[in-house]
């Protein structure tokens, strides 16, 4: 006699809890062959306002935590990811209808694009900073800081899991908390993303990550005052260019779609994007 | 007059021949716009200048299609060496003529000869110096091996540091290797002519820089224009919010340097001599016309009382009135429509409670003048407190801690510059670590140079202008999709590059 399974119940994840939606609401996640899975909370705009408030509370922590020790915080994410790695791939096998090798391989892809990112912890502002030669008796450095609270609509198509760890580490490096709506119709890696994230060494509300509609959601993570970035990388099929216009009102940094294989490649743009160039004088010889 | 006083020392303009009307300068050449002329005044007379051409649309696209053309035929086929010395050429023309400039400056903007003399215009040719440079070490600017240019830059600049801001623009767009059309501001279109004429001494292209004279709809024009691929802008937030509308959902690169509200903070260890000394440097130079303004002073509350007394002594030895005069300190506002609003959110800060202070100096009888002025008991709620005034008036607001001073300083939408004065090295960095500003000044402020990124966080802006960061906004990333596909098309086609439908839809922004 075979053991009757004990199915989980997928949630939301904001401020590093996992609340169902304040909707009540639920949507029916399937296999591409329409059997079901599991009933995903479909997150509302409260759900979205919600996550902004705990990404905001999580920035000053996350932001001056120091590299080093952010750079281990994030390499403990790929650690544990290893651990899950049948999961997710069982998950994937499910919800995207692909044969065992290829699930595998995703989960392989995200986990070693998990480590890449990691390590650019303690690296990027060397990179991306320096000394300015000013004419004049000045200390000057420039040196990049994380821009904020980062909004992500997560890839909707290609590999569920891959797609959003492409988009969600490299905000993460340089001190960014993040609200990302997941793949709609693929969530189930994202949630378990999730459950990774709560029981790593990530402070709660770093990552937040809401299930359901980009169409609903992403209008009002666009034109959110407390957000600074968005990055539309999974917006192409929604429109796009009205979430540009409302970003525009508080100058919220933007990036546009990417499709194609090479959508979110690795990358020290990515990390940059959500970076600000913060450049300081100090006197020299002031006595 | 008493022995404390100055005789009158006046610059001659014995070097600036304005002609009576200026052109539009478009591939090369001065044309006459198809807009209605409109006149540019001294401020500080009220007398006109030179009447100045008007751009409409058809004008606009005039000049983008001479800058596509030089940019496809001619800018593009150059060695970055070449390149780069006729960015030299110019920053040499810049410093031969500096004298000239300094006038036309001084009589289109309103502000002091001392300023346009020692501040504006060396740094124009700083500007020109340090890009040119750049034009043959692009490989070196962090964007990879051999990164490309964007193509036709649309650049609009503001009034406050009219041939400045146009160096800020134009030298770092030609050292990568793009063409330009630049529209400057409204009220201050003259050096910008003076400085077509420079480059048509240094004999660059026709078409690599285009100057369109006009209002704010030429500037929407420009800005609007479908054949551009990058807007680079100057000015209010509010402007810089309806361009980043204009251009969202296109694969145009953008860069805003859009309004401050800056902080200045002083501890009360503070360097109080060269502090009391910065303070007036950060809010009155200019007459307060600058984005990066120290216009909030925030001063530690033990030293509230001697600060604000020291500064009121101090601002009542500067002396205002003719720009030109060598001994001027506080010229002219540059308009009247900016008088009007540094008249009107000043009768707010009364209103709303604030002590309202200016230095007992007479006006000149004509022109646009405002006496520098201190508003004390101010609370982070005030209009004064939180508007932009663009203009020289300073609102004081105390502070006990630290915290206080961080908190209170980040209080705005905007993310501009601060500056901070402390003997403490130990405090300086910490608290310079904590502003959401993309400038910091420890013990000094409002320091410009070329090689030192400048730009805000938040509601003032994105991108970075000055150094080795202020040449990403104008090149794609070697090796991005973009760049390939734009190479692919020389190779198999003109031998020109040719901007394709789909090197532009795969563009990074």
């Amino acid at each position: 006699m075979t053991r009757l399974a004990v199915p989980k119940t997928y949630k939301l994840y904001i401020g590093g809890t996992f609340p169902r939606s304040e909707s009540g609401r639920v949507y029916a996640v399937t296999t591409p062959g329409g059997d079901f899975l599991a009933n995903a909370a479909q997150a509302s705009r409260k759900d979205a306002r919600d996550a902004v408030v705990a990404a905001r509370s999580a920035f000053g922590g996350w932001s001056r935590a120091t590299p080093y020790n952010r750079g281990q915080v994030l390499y403990r994410i790929a650690e544990l990811l290893e651990g899950r790695r049948t999961q997710f791939a069982h998950e994937i096998m499910q919800s995207e209808g692909v044969p065992a090798p290829a699930a595998g391989r995703q989960v392989d892809e995200a986990i070693d694009r998990w480590v890449w990112y990691a390590g650019w912890a303690d690296k990027y502002l060397q990179v991306a900073g320096n000394a300015n030669p000013v004419s004049g008796p000045y200390f000057n450095l420039s040196v990049p800081e994380p821009t904020g609270v980062v909004a992500i609509i997560a890839p909707q198509s290609g590999g569920s899991l891959l797609g959003l760890v492409s988009a969600v580490a490299p905000a993460l490096v340089s001190g960014n908390t993040v609200v990302v709506v997941a793949d709609e119709t693929r969530p189930l890696s994202a949630i378990t993303l999730g459950e990774v994230l709560a029981t790593s060494d990530v402070p709660g509300g770093v990552v937040n990550i809401l299930t359901g509609s980009p169409a609903e959601m992403a209008p009002w993570l666009a034109s959110h005052a407390d957000v600074n970035a968005i990055d539309l990388l999974g917006a192409g099929d929604v429109d796009w260019v009205h979430l540009e216009i409302d970003a525009a009102e508080t100058l919220t940094r933007v990036l546009q779609p990417e499709s194609g294989a090479d959508a979110a490649a690795p990358s020290l743009a990515r990390i940059l994007a959500f970076t600000e160039t913060k450049t300081v004088w100090h006197t020299k010889g002031l006595l | 007059m008493s022995f404390l006083d100055y005789a009158p020392a006046p610059e001659s303009q014995a070097l600036l021949h304005l002609r009576p009307e200026y052109g539009l300068f478009i591939d090369g050449e001065f044309v006459a716009g198809r807009g209605e002329p409109f006149p540019t005044i001294n401020p500080a007379t009220e007398k006109q200048l030179a009447l100045i051409a008007h751009a409409n649309a058809a004008d606009v696209d005039t000049a983008v299609t001479a800058a596509r053309r030089a940019y496809e035929r001619r800018w593009s086929t150059l060695s970055g060496s070449d390149r780069g010395k006729y960015l030299f050429r110019i920053a040499r023309l810049v410093q031969e003529r500096a004298r000239e400039l300094a006038v036309a400056e001084t009589l289109d903007n309103g502000k002091p000869i001392t300023e346009s003399r020692d501040v504006d215009i060396p740094l124009v040719a700083a500007w020109f110096f340090y890009y040119a440079g750049w034009a043959d070490k692009l490989d070196h600017a962090g964007l990879g091996v051999d990164p490309a240019a964007r193509g036709v830059a649309a650049q609009v600049i503001p009034w406050n540091f009219p041939l400045l801001m146009l160096a800020w623009k134009i030298a770092p767009a030609l050292a990568s290797g793009n063409t330009v059309v630049l529209k400057p501001a409204e009220t201050t279109s003259l050096t910008a002519l003076l400085f077509a004429e420079i480059l048509q001494q240094a004999e660059l292209p026709a078409g690599v820089v285009n100057i369109v004279t006009g209002g704010r709809e030429t500037g929407q024009a420009l800005v609007g224009h479908a054949d551009v691929d990058l807007v680079a802008f100057t000015g209010s937030t509010g402007a810089g919010r309806a361009i980043a509308r204009a251009v969202a959902g296109t694969d145009k690169k953008i860069i805003l340097e859009l309004g401050g509200k800056a902080a200045n903070i002083v501890f009360d260890d503070a360097p109080i001599d060269q502090a009391i000394e910065g303070i007036v440097n950060g809010i009155f130079f200019n007459q307060g016309h600058v984005c990066c303004a120290g216009s909030r002073l925030l001063v530690q509350e033990s030293i509230h009382d001697e600060v604000v007394d020291r500064l009121k002594r101090r601002l009542s030895t500067l002396r205002l009135g003719d720009p030109l005069d060598k001994n001027t300190d506080i010229g002219a506002i540059n308009s009247a429509d900016q008088l009007k609003r540094i008249t009107e959110l000043s009768a707010i800060g009364e209103e709303e409670g604030a002590e309202r202070w200016s230095p007992d100096c007479e006006l000149p009888e004509n022109g646009f003048w405002f006496r520098p002025t201190i508003f004390t008991n101010v609370s982070t709620s005030h209009r004064i407190a939180r508007d932009e005034v663009f203009g020289p008036v300073l609102s004081v607001l105390t502070f006990r801690t630290p915290e206080e001073a961080i908190a209170k300083a980040n209080n705005t939408p905007y993310g501009l510059s601060a500056g901070i004065w402390s003997d403490k090295g130990s405090r300086v960095l910490a608290v310079a670590d904590r502003l959401r500003a993309g400038v910091i000044w420890a013990n000094t402020f409002n320091r410009f140079d070329p090689a030192s990124p400048f730009g805000g966080y938040k509601e003032s802006g994105y991108g970075r202008e000055g150094g080795r960061h202020g040449l990403a906004a104008y090149l794609r990333p070697a090796g991005s999709a973009a760049v390939a596909a734009a190479r692919h098309a020389v190779t198999v086609e003109s031998g020109h590059p040719v901007k394709s439908p789909a090197a532009r839809k795969k563009a990074a922004k």
